[in-house]
């Protein structure tokens, strides 16, 4: 049998595949100028020499990205390691624990705190959580974690509140909305049915989250931990202020650092020589492929979630 | 014969005052099969589930009236649930396996009561399986996970879950609703070979169903229980005529 197109249908195809094709074409853009900037640089140092490399020098323009993979790297897992349980007490919260009346106004506070720009946070950071960090949590747990073997290591330096703790911090608060966010919606993937099942068991509610719930969405949640990671991964503005611009590899917490994406902020303006500026976009190329490795298999995970082993 | 359980006057009240259980009164047998039957929506599984409380997981809904239990009213605000639960097992329309191995699934009921001698567990693992005539099947792979049985197997695997715990009743929820033909004569004949350890109420759509298994039957309509009769007696010579509409199929 042989169906009749009428032309509306057919101009409603090609504009919708033309809408569809533009994301391609910006995504190949994209990549296409950042290879293409990034060639002098790449001529200049290769891959592997430029990724281990820790220089940072425009006067000598010797370049290394891992000072800025360090910072990116670091702040990045610190900050989801801070923000993973508290997301995760709100989801449970949310889906398991609160009253009914209350899970509306919360879902919506957490939405809300997901749309506040990052310069604020940005700025929340740089003249309410730096000086609070500086005077007086950082030297406290250099007085009390600080004092102990091996992990004190990570606590020694000078407390000044501009540092890779305090940018984790910063991006954890960031980020806790929107893992919290992705959290919920797989922990509402558990069918009704077997949580009543663990219930009518005489399971009490945290057995239930933690035999079934937890459980059964891990995959989920993890999936959401590394969307949370892309997020963190490119996030410039938060983090600007609070983490110094120090192309150093560091022991410390309590020193400044410097992330791809900062360095990308703070330098593009008064890069001078071609490699320089070569550099900040080979830099930049290095952080389009992590995150698109990064967001790719997070999406696979929880594509898995999905359809996983769902109860007959 | 041994009442298990009492049910006076009770009345059943959704979020929003919808009244959807309607001065139900019966008594079930102590080791007997109790069915309730009736069209969807009419109170069944409602009625099933204030059994063991399972409403209480949802905020809003309230009972009224009594079901003694043990001579006891489980529907009082002072009724510790976890142990009530823990006394009454349940099984649901679909198979409910918990996300864990074969053993742990069965295990989980006696682990949630303290049980933790590993020689204890997988006596009365076994125990439960062979109660559930599942033994011979998963026997093999008891720490693979519950997800690679098939629907049949699944069912009886929660079954076995709830017997590990040497309930006093089980409530069954359709049980048979979401298997095929062999599954469900399995499921059947594992009912009826359970009533000389425990009472059983079932709730079901499958009128052959609760005439093959069922000693007692309750139909219920629009939340009212129109009669409760000897199984036998209620499909062979029903007392009212609108009994006798519903099991001869005129509507439903």
């Amino acid at each position: 049998m042989k169906f009749k197109y009428s032309p509306m249908d057919w101009v409603f195809k090609v504009v919708t595949a033309a809408a569809a094709l533009t994301i391609v074409v910006i995504f190949a853009g994209i990549l296409f100028v950042l290879i293409r900037e990034s060639k002098p640089a790449i001529q200049a140092f290769g891959v592997f020499k430029f990724i281990f490399s820790t220089d940072w020098d425009p006067v000598k323009e010797s370049f290394g990205a891992a000072t800025n993979l360090f910072g990116t790297l670091v702040t990045t897992f610190l900050s989801l390691l801070l923000a993973m349980p508290v997301a995760i007490g709100i989801a449970i919260f949310l889906t398991e624990i609160a009253p009914s009346f209350l899970k509306g106004p919360f879902g919506v506070a957490i939405e809300m705190l997901a749309a506040i720009p990052s310069i604020i946070y940005g700025m929340w950071g740089l003249f309410t959580l730096s000086p609070l960090m500086g005077n007086h949590i950082e030297p406290w747990l250099q007085n009390t974690i600080g004092k102990l073997p091996l992990i004190g290591i990570l606590f020694q330096g000078t407390p000044m509140g501009v540092d890779l703790l305090t940018a984790s911090l910063i991006l954890s608060i960031m980020v806790i909305p929107f893992t919290a966010s992705i959290a919920r919606d797989a922990f509402q993937l558990t069918p009704a049915i077997v949580k009543e099942s663990a219930y009518a068991m005489g399971a009490t509610k945290w057995e239930v989250v933690k035999n079934v719930v937890l459980p059964y969405s891990k995959l989920g949640v993890f999936g959401g931990a590394v969307l949370s990671l892309g997020r963190a991964l490119g996030e410039t503005m938060a983090v600007a202020f609070v983490l110094g611009n120090n192309h150093q590899i560091t022991k410390s917490l309590f020193d400044a650092a410097a992330t791809i994406t900062v360095t990308l902020a703070n330098e593009f303006t008064e890069a001078s020589g071609r490699i320089y500026l070569s550099s900040l976009f080979y830099i930049a190329l290095l952080l389009f492929v992590l995150s698109f490795v990064l967001l790719t298999a997070a999406k696979l995970l929880l594509f898995k979630t999905g359809k996983q082993e769902n109860p007959r | 014969m041994n009442i298990d359980f009492d049910v006076k006057g009770l009345n059943f009240y959704y979020p929003g005052g919808h009244h959807s259980l309607k001065n139900i009164n019966l008594q079930v047998y102590k080791h007997s099969i109790t069915a309730l039957i009736g069209p969807s929506g009419c109170g069944k599984t409602t009625l099933l589930r204030c059994f063991n409380r399972m409403h209480d997981l949802y905020p809003g809904n309230r009972y009224d009236g009594e079901i003694l239990f043990e001579g006891r009213n489980i529907l009082t605000q002072g009724v510790d649930l976890i142990s009530l639960r823990s006394r009454i097992g349940m099984v649901f329309q679909k198979p409910t396996p918990f996300p864990m191995t074969i053993f742990d699934n069965i295990a989980y009921g006696l682990k949630l009561r303290g049980v933790k001698k590993r020689g204890l567990l997988s006596e009365k693992v076994e125990h439960a399986l062979i109660q559930a005539a599942l033994w011979n099947e998963v026997k093999d792979k008891l720490h693979q996970s519950a997800y690679a049985l098939s629907g049949g197997q699944q069912q009886r695997l929660v079954i076995a879950r709830a017997l590990a715990v040497e309930p006093e009743a089980i409530l069954f929820d359709e049980p048979t609703s979401a298997l095929d033909p062999i599954s469900t004569a399995k499921i059947e004949e594992l009912v009826e070979e359970l009533k000389k350890d425990v009472t059983i109420l079932i709730v079901t759509h499958n009128l052959q169903q609760a005439a093959r298994v069922s000693e007692w039957t309750g139909f219920l309509m629009l939340g009212e229980l129109v009669e409760f009769e000897k199984t036998e007696q209620m499909f062979t010579s029903p007392r009212e005529k609108l009994t006798e509409d519903y099991i001869t199929g005129r509507f439903g």
